[in-house]
């Protein structure tokens, strides 16, 4: 009776992950290469294709590091330091998780728009790149701050306040304490933010006013190729996003054990 | 020597340390004695420059340290929970000052290995902290403290979360390290026998204030008072009196101002024996002895004996 029980509870979760993950997505896998490997190369391979790649990949490639540093920035603030308005700031952290993209977009294009208050910018921020990085920048800001959270409050301070006394200053407490007790976490952070920078769709969509082959990213992409029909280069464009997303995973997954069984 | 003079600590509405002088020897060993919540642990965080007192100063080596950070103090520290760094081998522990330092690799590679047979983990040089017992740690952290040759060594209960016998073998160690050291050390517990087996000057506190500063004999021997007399070593209540339980004097004869008592219960400890009595007006009153003197007495429940305080 209890094997039939634990056997039942893996089938039910198995299922779960199956139906939800693995079978969308292999259908997605089939649908792009269904006519074969060439077509889906060549709709990837388009310029338009090619320059939301490089749009998706420009607005990660600077997300995530100011997300990252400001994300340990933000964490050491919180946990080590007392400052007015320390709760406020720990609440309002967690903001673009609960906030809708398309908010978060409409808010940027207030800011920024036509009669908003940083409309006089030397560089154009709506309809523009730098719109979607910065939109970009605003959702994905929360996982590295609250990954390092926690780790940094089971940590403590003794490890710190031991290398003070051996005469390290902050940097060095820093460089050669906190961040190497705090590095797993900041590698799962950066992943999170990584996976949400390249998927970001809603807040990016309405800043970026969709200029084909200008301020298209990837998932704008997948979505112009859908709605014009072209379901193979919607979903070739798809398994490229899925690769990133990938790639991603694994990139952390190779460096973890190395740590772990030493 | 190392002197902190009138420090005044408080913690929002809480005074941990309240107006405390205190003068270290240089070369000695002093412990900071107390039960939990004393002050005595904040006093030593005052002294490393973890913590900012609210009023008084430090001098290390007629050096005023008090607005220094820890860093410039000339100090070592090492912690109750040891605060190895995980992450680094036992040697990089102990290398660590050194390397903040900058310090020839040569010159850190023999220190360190002179400092790892100094606390006897030669043989763990490439393992990690997780990988070592407490004690093991705890020597650890100490060698990696004596590395940056600090003027004065602080420990804060360094062998509170260390199991019973352990703490006997790190206690007989740390005195044998420090006739061969000199290091000036000052160390906090709450365990008096760990203080007086130790140290050579013991500064008593309670409730953030110092109660009485000396030796072990002479805190033991000359309490300045209730609460030194009733914390430095075994007590027993006689009369309006405390009063040390051998300094009960039992006989079997009646003699002068000698009362009389029934014995209620024997406990032998080895040489040590143990006896509660009960006065014939009610009080109680226990006394110790040695083996001897109670085979003599044949000393046994229900007897009867007299009992004087020894004059």
């Amino acid at each position: 009776m209890k094997r039939l029980g634990r056997y039942a509870l893996r089938l039910v979760g198995l299922s779960y992950l199956f139906v939800l993950l693995a079978l969308p997505m292999g259908l997605i896998f089939r649908r792009a290469f269904q006519d074969g490997l060439g077509p889906a190369w060549d709709a990837v391979t388009t310029p338009a294709a090619k320059h939301a790649l490089l749009v998706t990949l420009m607005i990660a490639a600077i997300a995530v590091p100011a997300n990252t540093i400001f994300g340990i920035i933000c964490a050491i603030a919180v946990v080590r330091h007392r400052f007015p308005g320390k709760n406020l700031v720990n609440a309002i952290v967690d903001l673009p998780l609960a906030l809708s993209p398309i908010v978060v977009g409409l808010a940027f294009l207030l800011l920024f728009g036509t009669g908003g208050w940083l409309e006089e910018l030397p560089f154009n921020v709506v309809f523009a790149v730098p719109g979607m990085v910065l939109a970009t920048v605003f959702v994905s800001l929360p996982f590295v701050v609250r990954e390092v959270v926690p780790v940094l409050r089971e940590i403590g301070t003794e490890q710190e306040q031991a290398a003070a006394t051996l005469g390290a200053g902050g940097w060095q407490i820093f460089r050669r304490v906190t961040f190497p007790a705090i590095r797993w976490a900041v590698a799962y952070g950066v992943v999170l933010t990584m996976a949400r920078a390249l998927g970001e769709f809603g807040a990016v969509s309405v800043v970026s006013g969709r200029v084909i082959g200008k301020t298209e990213s990837l998932t704008l992409h997948v979505e112009e190729r859908y709605q014009s029909f072209d379901y193979v280069g919607a979903y070739a464009a798809s398994v490229l996003l899925a690769m990133l997303a990938i790639a991603t995973l694994v990139a952390m997954t190779v460096f973890r054990p190395k740590e772990e069984t030493r | 020597m190392i002197v902190a003079e009138r420090i005044t600590k408080r913690f929002g509405d809480f005074v941990a340390v309240d107006d405390v002088s205190i003068a270290v020897p240089k070369g000695s060993l002093t412990a900071l004695l107390g039960p939990s919540g004393s002050g005595k642990s904040t006093l030593l965080r005052v002294i490393s420059g973890l913590e900012r007192p609210d009023g008084g100063r430090v001098v290390i080596e007629d050096r005023d340290v008090t607005g220094m950070p820890p860093q410039q103090r000339g100090i070592g520290f090492v912690f109750q929970h040891y605060a190895a760094f995980k992450h680094m081998t036992v040697e990089k522990n102990v290398a660590f000052g050194l390397e903040i330092r900058r310090r020839p690799r040569a010159e850190v590679r023999k220190r360190v290995a002179e400092l790892l047979d100094l606390v006897q983990l030669s043989g763990m040089a490439k393992r990690y902290p997780a990988q070592l017992s407490g004690g093991q740690r705890q020597r650890m952290a100490l060698a990696r403290a004596l590395a940056v040759d600090p003027t004065v060594l602080l420990l804060d209960e360094p062998f509170g979360a260390l199991d019973a016998r352990v703490r006997k073998e790190l206690r007989a160690w740390l005195r044998r390290l420090h006739d061969e050291v000199h290091v000036t050390t000052i160390f906090v517990t709450h365990d008096q026998e760990e203080a007086m087996e130790l140290a050579d000057q013991i500064v008593l506190m309670n409730q953030g204030e110092v109660e009485q500063t000396g030796g072990a004999r002479d805190l033991y021997e000359q309490p300045a008072n209730q609460f030194v007399m009733s914390f430095i070593g075994p007590v027993s209540h006689f009369g309006e009196e405390l009063v040390r339980p051998h300094d009960i004097d039992v006989s079997t004869e009646q003699n002068g101002a000698s009362e009389r008592a029934t014995v209620e219960r024997v406990v032998h400890l080895g040489f040590e024996v143990r006896a509660d009595l009960a006065l014939d007006d009610g009080r109680e009153v226990w006394v110790q002895m040695t083996r001897d003197e109670a085979r003599q007495l044949d000393l046994q429940e229900g007897s009867q004996v007299f009992v004087a305080k020894t004059s």
